[in-house]
């Protein structure tokens, strides 16, 4: 595959799912294990493509597009169907195709009531293309579209597979995650408007920095802030999150936190910043202030939760606000540490959701208390793993939830862009509170696993049959778990990765 | 004057296809009457090639106030489509359901060659004609079940509110033909512009423009004339409601974009604040209400008047100047207009054939019925979730492009007021959604009723709900093949 030809390589892979999933409609209901093999193929060819494709990325040109497409698609308003990678997309990319296919072999074995496993595996796939096409959109339309996709059939995983309260649950989602995307919707109209270009494209339009006045762009940020920000989500807009999180299925889970909340840091990263540098240079300070609190504010939750599933989702508040934080500090080190620690969120956090999915298969609960631990005695391997990812997740040094974590604080020190002249103490007091909320995470996680893993299984527990890691657990875990600790020894395969075209990026903005 | 018969055949083919109706229907006798439904179903295929015929062609007839252009064509056809798919939403209901078959079809026929004609009308009076050509079959067929007392009460609320929505129309109409001294529309707007200054107009040539737009306001239900509209689509038999929720209020529309665009445009300093203003209280009431609702149709009535806000909502926007930003901003939200009712025809008129396919046989029209229909008849359900799914406008349906249409005229030029528009339509698309996500939600996630029988919404049905679907799903991956046409249709209007 050339990457500069090889075009339909990217469009092979967004519609193989899709794909799919249509092709998935023929079999009957009843051929339950051949449906779920069946996804398990489709995700695994989808990958295979996707890794090949991940091979033949040009690496020394990391900050272009590769394996573009660009035709036209609805000549009356000039949007294009623009497809292309970059060192921005790539890792992410990747990510929305390993995720699925571990969550399909996942599958074979887990599925919650009421099965059906030919609508959850449609659904699944069908979800794949919106996330895997919000990566690669390079038209702010197509862009959009891919973005709403992904709200049905989330919808539908939670609202029919989910917990006891699936149905508010999923209403909240979709309704919240609605209300951002229409402003953001407005934003790209006003955009496009103003910019006099006729053009959707997000590279033309970066190029063009600039547009409007310092108050337009001020308040078409706005409207992109509220898509992107209840996305995320950020502090105050996050509360969708932790009822959506506890209601979904495990593979529901394992998808909203290892891709899509990261569409909503994408989004800011590709679309927000470059091509409204002056507004985003306005809102920087609030986006640090509210990642902050949503650090701290996020950690204290967690430490008030009795049901790990919800302490995972809280946690997840709390390590998007690093990610943001990192944003906020608008210089090269801060987006850099975004994007990695929106990777290593990715797969850290998706393999907790998998954890917790597997434990409330075993114990048929997820509340601390009523687990009452000893379950290093009971089921070890589960034990050590559940430690393993736990600790990397509050950012152990050598595990992959470090850097994102320790690269946001870092660059958020000395803020770009002229930011340090103006708010350099606020920057500075924001940090502080940032390393507090790290030391408040390695307490709310140490203290959980103190609470379930240390200690004698109580003796409810010590008499039941527990089945530790099983095998199919083994094959759908092993690759996040490698990931873990190879981002954390090697950050260079993602920090790599994004270099040149963070460089890119920042330099359209001034910096 | 010699009359252009030619451009007049869509016309002629529906008026003869009425009579023939008639006629056939006199002569057929017990279940052979249903037949009439295939003979209308072909006089409307024959106009739709005649319609096609003329496709591309720029006529004028009796002087000046019939003309053909694109967007008299584009409507003819949008308007012919929609009378296949009611035709085919009628067949097994009004055969099994003891009406008077020939009087409907003849009806209903005829009330489409009043909105045939709306389109190409330019002069105050022809329009009136096409718009009573509409109304008074409707007041009829509402009323068609004679000894149903809400179908009674149906036809009676919406007789008198239409006359009076007429009456307050021709006072305004006669005020302008006053001031002007003519009926044209064009003839209008040129002796508005030569006698008017802007910002200072006679008031009482804007009140004569308002009772016209108020008229126009009972035809779609825009609030606080909407009043008429959850009653009588309740009471009427289904497929004349989906009639008067679609094509009759896309009729209504076609006549206000062509009074308000080309007659009154250098007055619309003065109405587009109005319908603005009218557009918010519509949508926002009609949201509110279908919260409220049990009855699927009811909601779907309050639905179809929130959409009808959504289509107001460019009507805002519009400016009375000539310079090219003003024409430009009118031009987007023409066809943002133009798309919308495209939209919301397919998908609405999807939706009443659900409901009708579903209260077939079983009368069963509550949302409560609605649960576990996806597992009793996956084609219904399914169909059903696509048509919500794109009135609320999500992805990979018409209905996203058709509120994106929307956006896009609102923020051509970025005003304030455009943004406060924007942003009602916003908060409207969320309420919405919550309603349409809760009827899904019954579809597919709860288990239906014990006893809840399996749809059997026969095969015409099955046929016009399928192609609409899948209609809704292909223009909404491929909306060029819609916004193609539009785009052609220019608001030139013989200016």
């Amino acid at each position: 595959m050339d990457p500069n030809t090889a075009g339909w390589a990217l469009v092979a892979a967004l519609l193989l799912p899709v794909a799919g999933a249509v092709a998935m409609l023929l079999i009957p209901a009843e051929a339950d294990r051949t449906i779920r093999r069946f996804a398990v193929v489709v995700t695994g060819v989808a990958f295979a493509l996707v890794a090949a494709l991940t091979a033949a990325f040009d690496y020394g040109r990391s900050g272009e597009l590769q394996f573009v497409t660009d035709v036209p698609w609805i000549p009356a308003i000039d949007a294009r169907f623009h497809l292309g990678i970059d060192g921005i997309s790539l890792p992410l990319f990747f990510l929305s195709f390993l995720l699925p296919f571990l969550s399909a072999i996942y599958t074979t074995k887990h599925l919650p009531e009421p099965g059906k496993p030919k609508a959850f595996l449609g659904l699944m796939l069908l979800l794949q293309t919106g996330m895997a096409g919000t990566f690669v959109a390079f038209d702010l339309i197509l862009f959009f579209i891919f973005f709403e996709l992904v709200l049905v059939p989330m919808f539908f995983m939670i609202g029919m597979w989910g917990g006891p309260r699936r149905d508010y649950a999923s209403v909240k989602f979709f309704l919240y995650t609605l209300f951002g995307s229409i402003f953001m919707l407005v934003s790209f109209l006003a955009v496009y408007f103003q910019s006099g270009l006729r053009s959707w494209d997000i590279v033309e339009l970066s190029q063009a920095a600039g547009i409007g006045s310092v108050t337009f762009q001020t308040w078409a940020f706005l409207g992109m802030f509220l898509g992107f920000a209840i996305k995320v989500p950020m502090w105050p807009f996050h509360t969708w999150l932790p009822d959506a999180h506890t209601e979904a299925p495990t593979v529901g889970s394992v998808l909203l936190a290892g891709v899509l909340l990261k569409i909503g840091t994408y989004g800011f990263i590709r679309i927000a910043l470059p091509i409204l540098p002056d507004g985003a240079l306005r809102f920087a300070p609030v986006l640090g202030v509210l990642a902050v609190i949503g650090i701290v504010y996020g950690s204290l939750c967690c430490l008030a939760q009795t049901d790990v599933k919800r302490l995972i989702a809280f946690s997840s508040v709390g390590h998007m606000g690093f990610v943001m934080l990192g944003i906020a500090a608008m210089n090269e080190a801060g987006i850099q540490a975004a994007l990695f620690g929106n990777i290593a969120h990715g797969v850290i956090t998706g393999m907790l959701f998998f954890l917790a999915g597997s434990l409330h298969e075993r114990y048929h609960t997820r509340d601390i208390a009523v687990i009452g631990g000893g379950m290093l005695m009971k089921i070890p391997r589960y034990g050590v793993l559940l430690t393993y990812v736990a600790v990397a997740s509050l950012g152990l040094p050598g595990l992959a939830g470090f850097w994102g974590e320790f690269g946001a604080m870092w660059a958020a020190i000395s803020p770009g862009l002229g930011l340090s002249d103006t708010y350099g103490g606020l920057y500075l007091g924001l940090v502080v509170f940032a390393a507090i909320g790290t030391v408040l995470t390695a307490g709310y996680f140490l203290w959980m696993l103190q609470r379930v893993n240390l200690g004698r299984p109580s003796e409810k527990w010590a008499a039941a049959e527990l089945d530790d890691v099983m095998r199919v657990e083994w094959v759908a875990w092993a690759p996040l778990l490698l990931l873990i600790l190879a981002l954390g020894v090697f950050p260079r395969l993602v920090f790599g990765v994004q270099d040149a075209a963070v460089t890119a990026l920042l330099r359209s903005m001034g910096g | 004057m010699a009359i252009d018969f030619g451009a007049l055949g869509p016309e002629i083919a529906l008026a003869v296809t009425a009579l023939v109706v008639l006629a056939a229907d006199l002569s057929l006798r017990g279940p052979a009457k249903q037949l009439v439904n295939p003979v209308a179903a072909a006089g409307t295929v024959v106009a739709i090639a005649l319609t096609l015929r003329l496709w591309g062609d720029e006529r004028s007839t009796f002087g000046g106030t019939f003309v053909i252009d694109s967007l008299a064509l584009t409507f003819k056809l949008l308007f012919l489509g929609t009378l296949l798919a009611v035709l085919g939403i009628s067949w097994r209901f009004f055969a099994e359901g003891r009406y008077f078959q020939g009087e409907y079809y003849f009806l209903i026929v005829t009330a489409f060659l009043g909105m045939v004609l709306m389109p190409s009308a330019r002069d105050l009076l022809t329009l009136f004609v096409a718009l009573e050509t509409v109304s008074i079959p409707a007041f009829v067929m509402v009323g068609l079940r004679k000894r149903d007392l809400y179908s009674s009460e149906a036809s009676l609320k919406f007789f008198l509110i239409g006359v009076l929505s007429v009456a307050i129309m021709l006072l305004g109409m006669s005020l302008v033909y006053g001031f002007t001294g003519t009926t044209s529309l064009t003839g209008i707007a040129e002796a508005i512009a030569a006698t008017q200054t802007p910002g200072s107009e006679t008031p009482l040539l804007l009140a004569a423009v308002l009772l016209i737009v108020v008229g126009f306001g009972f035809k779609v239900s825009a609030v606080p004339f909407h009043f008429w509209a959850p009653d009588t689509y309740a009471g009427a038999p289904m497929p004349v409601t989906a009639m008067l929720a679609v094509a009759s209020k896309a009729a209504g529309f076609v006549g206000l974009t062509l009074v308000a665009f080309a007659a009154f445009a250098p007055l619309a300093g003065a109405w587009a604040p109005v319908l603005g203003v009218v557009a918010l209280a519509t949508m926002t009431v009609g949201n509110l209400g279908a919260l409220q609702q049990r009855d699927v149709v009811r909601l779907l009535a309050y639905s179809s008047v929130a959409q009808a806000g959504y289509i107001l909502l460019p009507f805002g926007v519009a400016r009375g100047g000539t310079d090219a930003l003003s024409l430009a901003v009118n031009q987007t939200a023409f066809r943002a207009v133009l798309l919308y009712l495209v939209a919301y025809a397919v998908m609405n008129i999807g939706a009443f054939a659900v409901v009708i396919g579903v209260a077939r046989r079983s009368g069963l029209r509550a949302t409560a019925d609605y649960a576990g229909l996806g597992a009793r008849s996956p084609l219904l359900g399914g169909a059903m979730t696509v048509f919500l799914l794109s009135l609320g406008g999500a992805p990979l349906t018409v209905g996203l492009w058709a509120k994106f249409a929307i956006v896009e005229a609102l923020t051509v030029d970025v005003t304030a007021f455009g943004l406060v528009l924007a942003a009602g339509l916003v908060v409207n698309s969320v309420i919405a959604f919550f309603y349409y996500l809760r009827l899904i939600r019954g579809i597919w996630m709860e288990a239906p009723a014990e006893g809840a029988p399996v749809p059997q919404p026969g095969f015409n049905l099955s046929l016009v709900v399928v192609s609409l679907a899948a209609l809704t799903v292909v223009l909404g991956v491929l909306p060029a093949l819609v916004t193609d046409t539009t785009s052609v249709v220019t608001l030139a209007l013989g200016r």
